[in-house]
């Protein structure tokens, strides 16, 4: 186990407690009440109906799409799936919510609890609680900055649905945090319910951090809202345990209310003691009647979840003999893991598992990285960099040339073959040509010859690189080595 | 039988009626606050009757017809009439709706 | 003139069927109707030009033997369904200017199956009333005026009043009204008129602007019960934007509408016998239990032991849901808008301004009632008593097949009257409250004169979606009663 993490006061050790709300955008056509489009980006109020604008009279009707990805969701967190749940109002006025309510779900949500593993460093596991899932309505876009005396209101986002997921407050660390948002992404990217787009808000955290003396009871916590990266959340949770030591250190106590973060300046803020005036009056929406659940529609379902993480990880380490690291950084990606194994999979299943991991890992993802890049977009397909790999593996180029020849084939997106055959980068294995240089090498090098034959052992590599330089890197090493060793010793 | 006596106990006074116009966000002139008072503690006298029924035990009603929700299929049906939804809006411009400054 | 207003909706249906007469003739006597009973404040909007041009269209489509089931008939509409292109206020001032760009599922029908649009009738603001006097458009009044005492002014009853006086005085064929706790079932008493609510789910609500959600159910008010039969089977049916909207077919509405009443089980509830009811209230009650009982019927006692707490139960309900139905009236998107300092400076403004005494009594009700601490003492304790009361009908209906009230707990009162006491005005609703909660179909029935002359009702009450009984009931209660009374001011028109 590695060191628990603790902030250092001038009383003692501090445990940071922290649980995490978060907003996940359904990934579905229309909005849950109604039938406008839900695409980021559109002119203002052009994917708004009269539902959506909240017009005297108008009813919801619930999206069967979203109810899905919600049991999905629910399913893939290992959670209870609720066969009877509520749609409630959560009411309060604002310019951007158009009903002067939200519709959510209190009391009885469709997803209970369920859990989702984290993998730390150093191969640690940790299980993190999940208390509920419920399905809600987003609220429209208020643009403060359009005119000097009034806010525009775009309600194209009003309705949208928004899976909330609530963690228990099982975290511990910023690390433990950052860990978390990335394992739940990852999972609904897997399922596609939510494409975990936090730039574009279509995943939002509410980060609830509490400290106590470790072995102490919870301390009273504070609520940031709407955090939108992950290293924000991060920042925010150390600015805001350190904050609340140094408050508590002081003699103070903690009240609790909803706090800020403001990135330029790295730190939390009160929003305000506005909290008193919120009482949400959550009641069962009486436009809406309990959603049941056939239990054959949650099998069905499940049934047709694709491979979620942890078990494609489980798979690879088993089936590709790969380690810990290598599998979780291809799972943490559904198209990285597909990518992979068609990789694996091609050139008649003759490609070694490990190589095309390390392949995939360290030059792929190096030169995606650099080139900021997704692998959506990348110039080597997997077809292309297994042939790659076949050539290396048929003797036809060194792996040491390889890196060249990959170099090559992400620039300009040519196969490995015809850049091999174009710059002439076949591997020499012809052994009177190899033989060729390894005499000349000894013949101009007649005092190291002597000297390796006197004991210096670890000459033999001047030799070699030396022989490998003369034939510009396309001597067969394996051939090379023979030669020379022969040459030498014999 | 109902039978409505004319008392009420006197259980909300203007500071809290005043806090429920805060949050229903209806400005209620300070003159008549006190017969608003009045009115809003006739009627919850009228309703502190239920007290009387004994519900241990009984569900709250959820619907009177039985149904469960019916569910739409998640298809692009509506939107796209900016015109439509803008058509009666007080003030606004460019397809917005316009409110005074919020600070946030 | 008087031979064509005195059609009533099913002999003008018959009538324009067989070319007797062409729905403009029809439509321009209504027409003149509505502007001669002007001082009935009937209507808040009158849409003449669109009468004309729908009638116009229904005697082409007539003349090819075409139409629907309300061909060419000019009815009125309570001004809280949304119509297109039409002002439409909840006889609020919040809603000033408002025009919808839609028009509600339930008018869509009507005007689908032939109907002619005369206007927009007047109502308590957002149909919170039992009088129709928080109109923010003045008290619409009732056509009817007491024999001895014809000078004061009635209420034509609430909040459907402006639908009924018009049905009443002749200003409409037929309307539509919504009911909530009684609101098109205690008018149509008030005035002498039919008046139904049916099942909660029956008809759409998509469209109807909402007061208590799981309480609106729009409805037919008419002359006759054969006219609301007609009426109703226009107005109803399945919609897939109203999730509670029922799926439940309606059945052919009048063709059991004359079966009578031979061998069925009549309930009469003991608890509906209340403290201080007047004296003719009971009697044209008696009168009805002996109609029916000489056409045919079985009388059962039966008890509703829960009735006395529906009242109570209501007016927690109704609120809450209406404290949140209008919070979406805030100045931003339609209506009126008063402005503020900021936005919540001006949302109060707006709905400080823009809604009436009784709205803003039952908005901030509401408000209290679902507030963090007292949501189980009020909200859901009421709901569970709901779920008693509930039962109360189920067991009931186990053993009879309709039940039989009166309508409400007195004839028209004074304009004005009752205003000083918002309970006091809540109690005009107690026989009909019941079934509202319990999302029951109820029919209001003329059947007589109280002792000032003025129309009384009674009510019958029928299991979930069993329409026809009820109608059917109510058809036998309607023969026996002969009630042909008019108000005095259709003498001679």
């Amino acid at each position: 186990m590695s060191e628990p993490y603790r902030i250092q006061g001038e009383t003692g050790a501090w445990e940071v407690v922290i649980g995490l709300e978060v907003h996940a955008q359904v990934i579905s056509k229309s909005k849950l009440f109604s039938g406008s489009a839900t695409t980021f980006g559109a002119g203002a109020n052009t994917q708004v109906s009269l539902v959506d604008a909240a017009m005297p009279g108008m009813l919801p009707v619930i999206n069967r799409e979203c109810v899905d990805q919600a049991v999905r969701t629910g399913l893939a967190l290992e959670a209870k799936i609720n066969p009877v749940s509520v749609f409630d109002r959560k009411n309060y006025f604002y310019a951007d919510l158009p009903q002067g309510y939200q519709i959510s779900q209190y009391e009885q949500p469709i997803v209970g609890e369920g859990v989702v593993h984290l993998d730390l460093p150093d191969s640690e596991t940790k299980e993190v609680g999940i208390e509920r899932l419920h399905l809600e309505q987003d609220a429209g876009k208020s643009l403060h900055d359009q005119h000097p005396s009034k806010s525009y209101i775009d309600l194209n986002r009003s309705g949208v649905a928004l899976m909330e997921i609530v963690s228990k407050p099982d975290l511990r660390s910023p690390e433990d945090t950052a860990a978390y948002i990335k394992k739940l992404r990852s999972i609904l990217r897997y399922i596609g319910t939510c494409d975990g787009n936090m730039q574009e808000g279509s995943m939002r955290c509410d980060v609830n951090v509490s400290v106590r003396k470790p072995g102490d009871e919870y301390g009273t916590r504070c609520e940031i809202k709407n955090v939108n990266s992950i290293r924000f959340v991060q920042q925010a949770i150390e600015y805001e345990a350190r904050r609340q030591v140094e408050v508590l250190e002081e003699g103070g106590s903690i009240k609790q209310e909803t706090r800020l973060f403001d990135a330029n300046r790295g730190e939390t803020r009160s929003m305000r003691s506005k909290e008193d005036a919120h009482d949400y009056r959550y009641f069962p929406d009486p436009d809406l009647l309990p959603l049941k659940l056939d239990p054959a529609r949650v099998e069905a379902l499940k049934a047709a979840l694709p491979e979620l993480p942890d078990v494609k990880k489980a798979r690879f380490i088993a089936e590709y003999g790969l380690s810990v690291y290598d599998a979780s950084s291809l799972i943490e990606e559904r198209a990285i893991a597909d990518w992979y194994e068609a990789l694996v999979k091609g050139g008649n299943g003759k490609r070694d598992p490990k190589i095309a991991a390390n392949w995939t890992i360290s030059e792929l993802f190096g030169a995606l990285n650099k080139a900021g890049f997704d692998l959506a977009d990348s110039p080597v397909s997997a077809d292309a960099l297994g042939g790659l790999i076949d050539l290396i593996g048929d003797g036809t180029i060194s792996g040491r040339i390889a890196k060249d020849v990959f170099a090559e084939m992400f620039e300009t997106g040519k196969d490995a073959a015809a850049i091999v055959e174009e710059k002439g980068l076949r591997q020499v294995s012809d052994t009177g040509a190899i033989e060729a240089i390894v005499d000349a090498v000894l013949a101009e090098n007649q005092d190291k010859v002597a000297e390796f034959r006197s004991g210096k052992d670890k000459l033999f590599g001047f030799f070699v690189g030396q022989t490998m330089k003369r034939s510009g890197g396309k001597a067969n090493p394996g051939m090379v080595n023979e030669l020379l060793k022969a040459k030498l010793t014999g | 039988m109902f039978v409505w006596n004319g008392l009420y106990p006197m259980s909300l006074d203007k500071a809290t009626v005043a806090s429920i116009a805060t949050l229903a966000r209806l400005r209620v002139p300070e003159d008549r606050l006190e017969p608003m008072v009045a009115d809003l503690n006739a009627i919850l006298g009228f309703v502190e009757q239920l007290n009387q029924v004994d519900t241990d035990g009984v569900e709250p009603l959820a619907s009177v017809t039985g149904h469960s929700l019916p569910q739409r299929e998640d298809a692009v049906t509506d939107g796209g009439y900016p015109d439509r939804v803008t058509a009666n809006a007080p003030d606004g411009g460019n397809g917005f709706y316009a409110v005074p400054k919020v600070v946030e | 003139m008087a031979g064509i207003l005195d059609l009533d909706l099913v002999a003008a249906r018959d009538a324009l069927r067989a070319r007797e007469i062409s729905s403009t003739e029809l439509t321009s006597a209504y027409l003149s109707r509505i502007e001669a009973t002007a001082d009935l404040n009937a209507y808040i909007t009158v849409t003449a030009d669109k009468a004309q041009a729908m009638a116009k269209a229904s005697d082409e489509r007539l003349a090819k033997g075409e139409g629907g089931g309300l061909e060419g008939l000019p009815i009125a509409v309570k001004d809280l369904f949304c119509t297109e292109g039409v002002l439409t206020t909840a006889a609020s001032h919040i809603l000033d200017g408002f025009k919808p760009t839609y028009e509600s599922t339930v008018t869509g029908n009507l005007w689908s199956a032939g109907a002619v649009m005369l206007g927009k009738t007047n109502l308590d603001e957002f149909a919170m009333g039992s009088s129709s006097a928080t109109s923010y458009y003045g008290p619409p009044v009732n056509p009817w005026r007491g024999a001895q005492d014809s000078e004061t002014r009635l209420v034509p009853g609430g909040s459907s009043g402006g639908s009924a006086a018009a049905v009443s005085g002749w200003a409409a064929l037929a309307a539509t009204g919504t009911d909530t706790g009684g609101s098109i079932r205690q008018p149509a008493s008030l005035t002498g008129i039919v008046g139904m609510k049916p099942s909660y789910g029956r008809c759409s609500r998509w469209g109807i602007v909402a007061f208590a959600s799981s309480l609106d159910q729009a409805g037919p008010m008419t002359r006759t019960v054969h006219d609301a039969a007609v009426m109703l089977s226009a107005m109803a049916g399945h919609d897939p934007k109203d999730s509670t909207s029922a799926a439940e077919p309606l059945p052919d509405l009048e063709a059991t509408l004359d079966s009578g009443v031979k061998g069925l089980r009549i309930g009469v509830p003991a608890e509906y016998r209340v403290d201080g009811m007047p004296t003719e209230i009971s009697e044209i009650w008696a009168k009805g239990i002996a109609w029916l009982k000489d056409a045919g019927a079985e009388i059962i006692d039966i008890s509703l032991p829960h009735t006395q707490y529906a009242l109570a139960t209501y007016y927690i309900i109704a609120p809450a849901e209406a404290s949140s139905n209008l919070a979406r009236y805030d100045g931003v998107r339609y209506g009126l808008r008063v402005d503020g300092g900021s936005l919540d400076e001006m949302y109060a403004n707006t709905r400080g301004e823009g809604f009436g005494a009784e709205v803003q009594r039952r908005v901030l009700i509401g408000t209290y009632v679902l507030s963090a601490g007292y949501y189980d003492a009020y909200y859901r304790k009421a709901q569970r008593v709901r779920t008693l009361i509930r039962r109360d009908f189920d067991e009931a209906f186990g053993k009879v097949d309709a039940i039989l009230t009166p309508t409400a707990p007195s004839d028209a009162f004074a304009i004005g009257a009752n205003e000083d006491d918002p309970v006091k005005m809540y109690l005009n609703d107690v026989f009909t409250v019941p079934a509202s909660l319990a999302g029951l179909p109820g029919l209001s029935v003329p059947a007589g004169l109280s002792a000032r002359g003025l129309p009384l009702g009674l009510q019958v009450l029928g299991r979930m979606f069993d329409e026809p009984m009820v109608l059917r009931v109510g058809r036998a209660i309607e023969k026996a009663a002969t009630f042909t009374s008019r108000p005095a001011m259709l003498e001679g028109i």
